[in-house]
């Protein structure tokens, strides 16, 4: 057993094809578990140490802090100002056209809040966090790895979760959290630009209004929720994938594939979650 | 560290040293193996012998398979926060330096200092400056590793590892690949540590290097031991590595093709 368990899955990864489908689903499910089980470990342990280490090297910690977050976040701006754009002009300003011919618009606030504020703003912004960030972490991380530098902090003392992962993670988090929130006002002010073009009756302060009472509390609270919690996961499979396991140069191409993969599925797994959470309360 | 220190600054008591790129194999079996401050050993080995698993477990990197470890009195733990001071106590530089890729050569040097002592980058540049004076390397201060010749990474690697002020250093194969100006250079610097160099206000470094070509270190009070058949093999004196009749010392004074010294 290497770090996190990750020998046994690779040694299932690596041995021949089995004869039945069964045998190949079992293992598939084998590796599946013990991968789980290496990542929640790592999380266990990302989220031990950003507590036990919060006041530990803050002039070098803070800094780093601040730059995950503006590569994870505010440098994609410009990138979910054109998608917030389109996806306003493209699903909410359709939807808008569609409601009205039927003259159902008293309907608007709820979809949107449903369509945008609960489900596509949230996902669709970890989908592009893990994509655009997510794959570079992935990448520089398995290079570091397997280039020694992760040995070279451990030799000068310094903890790799603390100085590589946590300032990952927080970045991260933040970063899905806000993007999610600039997607969502981008997409509404857009979807309404296109409904106005197309000569539907509303006005702007109906189409604010309807909005603003189709939102309760628990909308803001799941979303700050939600989102951290993707950009959390997405931090914590990149990283782990990146790092967790001593890598090989020609691997760690691979190995991003695997965590974008991997990332997806828990997105999707983390919002069924909070769609069982939307509907207990 | 509760137990009170005793014994010299590394003290190994038949030691099973681990093999780092097959964890479960051993690379060497019951090393015993004392090393008293101010003392400069050097470990003569050939390829994949285990120079760098018994390097990594010296510097408490890798936790040995067997036997009993004491790092400056201490039985080693790994990664246990409580040790982080006396683990400080002890530099190491990695075979090829192990740089960080996205920090200057100035950055590299000034992050352990910033990481243990708390500093602004603003607060870290004295003393980052005086090391890279030191060593020679202030005219690559603001490069990226990658932009540096092998030689100079390992050099921006030993300041790295000299900047927290540690009480013995240990070196995996320093002077491999090393131009003839590079490896003079080193010998003359690790001798001045040896005996005491003021940076370190003159106190007498403990210095461990492995090397697979053992006539580099000829000069100076060294104590010499090899590595082969998985055994730790104490050889001497450079006069006792002279005389010495083993195969494979011979072939570690022997030049590789092309070498000259």
């Amino acid at each position: 057993m290497k770090t996190f368990g990750l020998t046994n899955a690779e040694i299932l990864r690596h041995s021949p094809l089995p004869k039945s489908y069964s045998d190949y689903l079992g293992r598939k499910l084998f590796v599946f578990l013990l991968t789980m089980q290496g990542m929640g470990a790592f999380a266990l342990i990302t989220l031990t140490v950003m507590l036990q280490k919060r006041s530990v090297a803050r002039e070098v910690m803070h800094p780093r802090i601040r730059q995950e977050t503006t590569r994870s976040g505010v440098a994609l701006l410009p990138m979910f100002i054109f998608v917030s754009l389109a996806l306003g002009f493209l699903v909410i300003g359709q939807t808008v056209a569609a409601l009205a011919k039927l003259g159902a618009t008293s309907y608007l606030g709820t979809t949107m809040v449903i369509v945008i504020v609960r489900e596509l703003g949230p996902l669709l912004a970890a989908m592009l966090v893990l994509a655009r960030v997510g794959t570079a972490q992935v990448i520089e991380l398995g290079t570091a790895r397997a280039l020694g530098e992760v040995e070279a902090l451990e030799a000068l003392g310094i903890d790799p979760v603390h100085y590589l992962i946590v300032p990952r993670v927080i970045g991260m988090s933040l970063g899905v959290f806000s993007l999610t929130v600039y997607l969502i006002i981008g997409s509404l002010a857009s979807g309404y630009l296109w409904a106005f073009l197309e000569k539907v009756p509303l006005t702007p302060g109906d189409y604010f209004n309807q909005i603003v009472s189709a939102l309760g509390w628990l909308d803001f609270v799941l979303l700050a929720l939600k989102t951290m919690a993707f950009g959390f996961f997405i931090a914590i499979v990149t990283c782990y994938h990146g790092l967790a396991q001593p890598l090989r140069l020609d691997e760690v191409a691979q190995v991003a594939v695997r965590a974008v993969t991997q990332g997806v599925l828990l997105c999707v797994l983390v919002d069924a979650v909070f769609i069982l959470l939307y509907q207990a309360t | 560290m509760s137990e009170k220190p005793k014994g010299g600054v590394i003290e190994m008591t038949d030691v099973s040293v681990v093999a780092l790129r097959d964890t479960t194999t051993l690379a060497l079996e019951h090393v015993n193996w004392s090393v008293a401050p101010g003392e400069f050993w050097v470990i003569g080995g050939l390829q994949l012998t285990g120079k760098t698993d018994l390097l990594m477990t010296t510097a408490g990197l890798s936790l040995p398979a067997s036997g009993g470890y004491r790092l400056f009195g201490y039985e080693t733990r790994l990664f246990e926060e409580a040790e982080l001071a006396m683990r400080l106590r002890l530099g190491f530089v990695f075979d090829g330096g192990n740089l960080f890729n996205h920090l200057t050569i100035a950055e590299n040097v000034a992050l352990p200092l910033r990481y243990h002592k708390n500093l602004t980058p603003h607060d870290a540049a004295p003393a980052v400056q005086e090391i890279l004076e030191l060593l020679d390397l202030l005219p690559l201060a603001d490069i990226t590793p990658a932009n540096v010749a092998a030689g100079w990474r390992q050099r921006v690697a030993l300041a790295r590892a000299l900047v927290l002020k540690p009480e013995v250093l240990v070196l995996d194969n320093p002077l491999r690949g090393l131009a003839g100006r590079h490896w003079e250079w080193w010998m003359d610097f690790l001798e001045q540590l040896r005996r005491g160099h003021e940076w370190f206000a003159a106190i007498p470094m403990t210095i461990v290097a492995s090397t697979e070509d053992l006539r580099h270190w000829r000069a100076g009070e060294r104590h010499f031991a090899l590595l082969r058949d998985k055994q730790f093999v104490r050889v001497g004196t450079w006069n006792e590595v002279l005389a010495s009749a083993d195969p494979v010392v011979k072939e570690l004074l022997a030049a590789p093709a092309g070498a000259t010294v």
